[in-house]
Formats: structure tokens, C-alpha cells, sequence
């Protein structure tokens, strides 16, 4: 199976990068822009019996490492 | 008294914390490899600053997997005294046993600069030889040392009064001007609520002595070592 993750600063986590991005937008004219907020992409490539083992798999390894709890969120989507 | 100072790769600070221990303050450092288990006796284990694991992912995430950090955890919930340093606060915060994460400085820049820090507690074992409102001086240098805590987290920490140092301007205000990096409530240096975890973003081994421009981080480690020696008469650790 073929994992994509995609983890996020927490909403209330000041995220100065997409700040950063959110202003550079503004200058290209696009100010039509709001709430820029960046974040990691992760992909996998998992051997798992089922797709409810793999979801398990996942949640377990995202909460242990791939991303912080504290100030991270995260979803994955699973492609067989 | 035995200090262990831990090298994971990537780690570049573990020399100046070594030198500064010995030659400063006439301690018996010894470096330990992070694939190494934790074993022997020791004091005080220190985590160096530095880019552990390249800081791939978040800084420290990784590091907090390296064999000898189970060691750690054990020595910690047995009372032991354990010191993070800039990358090594990083860790400690990713292992669980700071509450909290460090995040990318509010300005996005890496700061490399001399800060002062207020001593907002002395009932520690890494400030007791410190005065209440006394000002360190002590360098930075960092891309993510932004403290962030949840409102309950940082309520907690307060309450417990586990908030050891602040940025300060050197008249002793805590002001954004004086706040190198955007940290929550200008958060330098967090305790655990056991008061044996201590963790900072500044240098106290890069301020050791008068060419380095400041002397004022000794006070750091001659309060670990002052609490070391009375450490039966010392509440705040049981």
C-alpha cells in the first residue's frame, strides 16, 4: 500500500512561515489570499494484512515520530 | 562529581560543555555515545546543543530515539538531574519529559546573539545559587527555540512555577525587543514539575569565562553542583 501523510501545525500555532508566504502572495497581487499555513508531506510504502491494520499501523507511527502532538495535526490517505 | 555529557551525531556543543565543566569549574565530565546504553553513575547528564540527526523532521525527534535516551528517561523518573542545552531542551521536550515543543523562531532567522535571561525561580537544583530577578548574560544560537505550550500547558507551568529563566532587557523587563526568537510568556528555560529537568534554549557553557564576554552562565552548572552536595537537605527534589 501506498501511504500519503500530511501533518500541519496545530491551529493556534503560530506558523511564521506561511506568514511569510502569505505576504510574498500579497506582493504578487494575489490578495485574495488568506491563511497561508505550510506544512510537511510525507510518503510510505507499507505492507499491510488490511486496511484497517494499515490505518493502525499509521495513527502509530504519526503519534511516535512523524509528527508532535503538541503542536502538530495530522491525516493520511491510503491508496491500495 | 560526575557529569555525563551526551554526543549524538550532529551535536557540536558537547566540547564546550565538556571544557567548560573542566576547566572552569574543575568537574569530571565524560562523554557519552548515544548508541551506547546508559550505564555507571553520574550526577548530571547533559544534552548538547547542535543539529542531532541533521535536524531532519523537528529538531530533536529523532535523537529522542537513540539507545541511550531510554537510559535517560530512567534516570530522570529516578530523580536524576538532567540538563538540556538548545538542541538538547529540543529533545527533552520531544521525549516527553519537558512539557511543549520548541518551534521556528517568530522572525524565521537563526539568531546568534548575547541575551539576558532573569532568574524567575531558586528553588531548583539549576538555579539555587542564583538570586530571584538576577540577570544572566549568555549567547543564543538557534532557528527554532520558540517555546509554544497549549493555554493549559503553559497555565500548569506557571502555576507551578516551573518557568526557571526568562528574556530580559538588561534592566530585567521582559519586552518583545528583548525576546530573541517570539517564545510563549518569553520563556528561556522550563523545569519539569519534579524541578530534576531542566531545559534551555541560551548557551550557559558558551558564557564560562571573562574572553567569552560574559562568566554568568557558571551559575548554571555551580547551582547543579551546589545541589549535588547538599541534595538530602533539598526539598524542591524530595
Amino acid at each position: 500500500m501506498r501511504i500519503r501523510i500530511f501533518v500541519c501545525l496545530k491551529e493556534g500555532v503560530l506558523d511564521p512561515q506561511g506568514k511569510a508566504v502569505e505576504r510574498s502572495l500579497h506582493s504578487l497581487g494575489y490578495q485574495e489570499v488568506r491563511d497561508v499555513r505550510v506544512g510537511k508531506y510525507i510518503e510510505i510504502s507499507l505492507d499491510a494484512p488490511s486496511r484497517p491494520a494499515a490505518e493502525a499501523r499509521m495513527r502509530e507511527m504519526c503519534d511516535k515520530l512523524l509528527a508532535n502532538p503538541v503542536i502538530e495535526d495530522y491525516r493520511f490517505e491510503i491508496q491500495e | 562529581m560526575r557529569w555525563g555529557v551526551i554526543v549524538f551525531p550532529g551535536s557540536c556543543d558537547e566540547q564546550d560543555v565538556y571544557d567548560c565543566l573542566k576547566r572552569n569549574l574543575g568537574q569530571r565530565p565524560e562523554f557519552l555515545w548515544h548508541k551506547d546504553r546508559l550505564k555507571g553513575k553520574f550526577d548530571c547528564i547533559v544534552l548538547p546543543g547542535g543539529f542531532s540527526y541533521g535536524d531532519y523532521l523537528r529538531c530533536g525527534a529523532m535523537a529522542r530515539f537513540s539507545p541511550i535516551m531510554q537510559g535517560v528517561v530512567e534516570f530522570a523518573e529516578k530523580g536524576g538531574l538532567v540538563l538540556g542545552i538548545c538542541n538538547g531542551f529540543q529533545i527533552l521536550c520531544e521525549a516527553g519529559l519537558l512539557p511543549g515543543a520548541l518551534v521556528r523562531n517568530s522572525s524565521l532567522q537563526f539568531v546568534c546573539r548575547q541575551v539576558c535571561l532573569r532568574v524567575e525561580e531558586t528553588d531548583s537544583p539549576f538555579t539555587c545559587s542564583g538570586k530571584k530577578g538576577q540577570l544572566l548574560r549568555m549567547p543564543v544560537k538557534h532557528g527554532e527555540g520558540c517555546y509554544y505550550a497549549d493555554p493549559a500547558a503553559l497555565e500548569r507551568l506557571r502555576k507551578n512555577r516551573q518557568i526557571l529563566v526568562r528574556y530580559a532587557d538588561g534592566k530585567g523587563r521582559s519586552s518583545a525587543a528583548a525576546n530573541p526568537n517570539g517564545s510563549l510568556d518569553h520563556i528561556a528555560g522550563i523545569c519539569n514539575e519534579a524541578r530534576n529537568v531542566f531545559g534551555l534554549m541560551p548557551h550557559p557553557e558558551d558564557a564560562g569565562e571573562k574572553i567569552l564576554g560574559s562568566e554568568d552562565g557558571l551559575k548554571i552548572f555551580s547551582s547543579v553542583i551546589a545541589a549535588c552536595d547538599k541534595k538530602e537537605k533539598k526539598a524542591w527534589l524530595g
